[in-house]
């Protein structure tokens, strides 16, 4: 029989050892984010914003073409993905109430576990096979897939956040249900959507499996939806893998690039939800 | 990565949905219902696309090769069109064994520690950077792990489990660094947030008056969590690890950067080896004809089919244990 010492030698145990749990979760990410950044910092200047790619070995040089890149492949993401989402989200909380909507909510939460390298596979298949070449397009699709059904459930949960007091208030005074939806719900809300679609944009910004091999890379400049397309994720992917120091270096300044592009949303968002709901949350 | 709460809300739709329906013979909204309803199938479209795709990817190869083979062979010949998943599959498999070891223990103490021993403000201060552990993009990790993770690796943790437990099969061979390892310790780090989340939000659903009863009994506070709050979260824990497991199988990049990309079965954790989602990484971009793409394809339908069932299976625990007996409580 355990004596009451013994239970509370036992309990205090398990707390340390619980409290440890923090620790050891912690340590990576500061190490992460400390090697990113000390790392990243050395080679970031301005050129590194602005110049296109040099060969290894050559000095200078930036991933200006990838920056852009990624910019335009999650730009044309968002203008797929964000209508579709944003939709599937509202219908899932006006008119999700039946059968139907309980079956597009669970495929929506099952599809959000999908891995986006399947995703991938399948904008190649849809895209880059037809235009019979890799595309920004393609790798724009791709990402739009995996941004529908996240935003979807996050959208359903936000437009459900409104009181119905003020649906049945609109309803009452004679607004029809359409205008009901769109000027006084989706507008009591859309704080909330957008802080939902800022980090969704900033998941799919941060994505490298699927674009391999749809936009794929390119060397250069390169304005056109129909070609192939470098990204920050792809280049830092293919710096990080290369034997040449010298990229390596490159890698950590892109992978700095990269982070302060989605923590800059990510902060976007979150200071958007505390401005419009801060005295809801 | 989706958030706890938008896995485990569901909210049944209020009564004001359905007042709402659109009065017959009013256009605009009629035109609004079908609008939204369009909007709404575009989910299931996605869902669709994705079947039908890796369908008509698959089917050249499917029609050549039984699916048993292909799993159960371990020749992958590009250049003979011979096609094998074995060793992908054993890899995938392995590092997220792996994974799961390590983060499953964590991520419950963790969340243990945070919903049930620390003051509430420890848990609102540590939610953020969890947060970030899950929005770090996994190339980032993959960068990470390369030039920090593998040198540890190979110069000190290797070595030393090697001296330690070196009789066993799992820990021989040279420390290459590269390998299932290392890519078990980066899914480990990965899967960690998402584990940790689910499992605070599970835990969040057990009713105090049982804690408060096991403690008013004379149960020290690890007793009530071990005979009170443990048995009754079990299921969404479960389901929470199941989760995790998902995202471990599916996760590309930074395994891609870390397992080693060699296609062979090695007992040795040491030893580097493939996976699905890097094999399809490294090869598909340059895959030639219609066979080889095929076959990549068919890899990806097997890890489509496993992480749907996984994540089916997932939800419907986690959601088992939202239910139940804790509505009555509440």
């Amino acid at each position: 029989m355990s004596t009451r010492a013994t239970r509370r030698a036992v309990n205090a145990t398990m707390t340390v050892v619980c409290a440890l749990g923090l620790i050891v979760a912690l340590m990576p990410l500061a190490s992460v984010l400390w090697l990113v950044i000390s790392n990243g910092l050395r080679g970031l200047n301005l050129d590194f914003f602005v110049q296109l790619p040099t060969p290894v070995g050559e000095a200078g040089g930036g991933v200006g073409n990838a920056i852009l890149g990624s910019l335009y492949i999650v730009g044309i993401a968002s203008a797929i993905g964000v209508p579709l989402g944003v939709g599937a989200g509202v219908y899932l909380a006006e008119r999700g109430g039946g059968r139907a909507g309980d079956v597009i909510r669970f495929t929506a939460e099952v599809l959000s576990g999908v891995p986006s390298i399947i995703v991938g596979i399948v904008a190649y298949g849809l895209v880059v096979v037809s235009m019979r070449r890799f595309s920004a397009l393609a790798g724009g699709v791709a990402l739009a897939v995996l941004m529908v059904p996240t935003l979807a459930r996050s959208t359903e949960e936000l437009v459900r956040l409104v009181p119905g007091a003020l649906r049945e208030a609109s309803l009452a005074l004679g607004v029809p249900e359409w205008r009901t939806s769109l000027r006084v719900v989706l507008r009591t809300a859309l704080g909330g959507i957008m802080t939902a679609v800022l980090l969704s944009v900033a998941r799919a910004a941060g994505e490298t499996a699927p674009l391999l091999f749809t936009s794929l890379n390119n060397q250069y400049w390169n304005w056109r939806a129909d070609q192939p397309t470098a990204s920050l994720t792809v280049q830092i992917f293919n710096y990080a893998v290369s034997p040449y120091q010298d990229w390596h270096d490159k890698a950590w300044s892109a992978a700095l690039v990269l982070l302060l592009l989605v923590g800059i949303l990510s902060l976007l968002a979150r200071f958007l939800a505390r401005s419009r709901f801060g005295a809801q949350r | 990565m989706q958030r706890a709460s938008e896995i485990l809300a569901v909210r049944k739709p209020g009564r004001l949905s359905r007042m709402a329906a659109p009065a017959r013979g009013n256009l605009p909204d009629s035109v609004w219902a079908a609008l939204l309803t369009v909007l709404g199938l575009a989910v299931f479209a996605v869902a669709a696309v994705i079947v039908v795709e890796l369908w008509r990817l698959s089917a050249p190869v499917l029609a050549r090769t039984s699916l048993f083979s292909f799993i159960s062979s371990s020749r992958w010949d590009v250049v003979r069109d011979v096609y094998g998943a074995l060793p992908y599959i054993y890899g995938t498999l392995v590092t997220s064994f792996v994974a799961l070891v390590l983060a499953l223990p964590i991520s419950v103490g963790l969340a243990l520690f945070l919903t049930e021993m620390s003051p509430p403000r420890v848990r609102s201060i540590v939610s953020f950077p969890i947060a970030l552990l899950a929005g770090i993009p996994s190339v980032v990790y993959g960068l990470w792990g390369l030039f920090v993770l593998v040198p540890l690796l190979r110069t000190t943790v290797e070595p030393w489990l090697a001296d330690a437990f070196g009789f066993l099969p799992f820990f021989q061979g040279p420390p290459i660094g590269l390998g299932y390892l290392a890519a078990g310790v980066i899914l480990a780090i990965m899967i960690l947030p998402t584990i940790t989340s689910l499992a605070i939000e599970v835990l969040r659903t057990v009713p105090l008056s049982l804690r408060e009863a096991a403690l008013a009994l004379g149960a020290t506070r690890w007793e009530a969590i071990r005979m009170a709050v443990l048995p009754y979260a079990r299921a969404g824990i479960l389901g929470a690890t199941i989760l995790g497991l998902g995202r471990a199988l599916g996760e590309t990049m930074a395994v891609t950067m870390l397992i080693g990309n060699s296609p062979t079965i090695s007992a040795s954790l040491f030893a580097p080896g493939y996976s699905l989602p890097a094999v399809i990484a490294n090869e598909f971009a340059e895959a030639s004809g219609q066979l080889h793409t095929g076959a990549l394809a068919v890899l990806g339908l097997i890890l489509f089919v496993v992480t749907l069932l996984l994540n089916v299976a997932a939800r419907l625990l986690v959601r088992l244990s939202r239910r139940g007996p804790a509505r009555v409580a509440a």
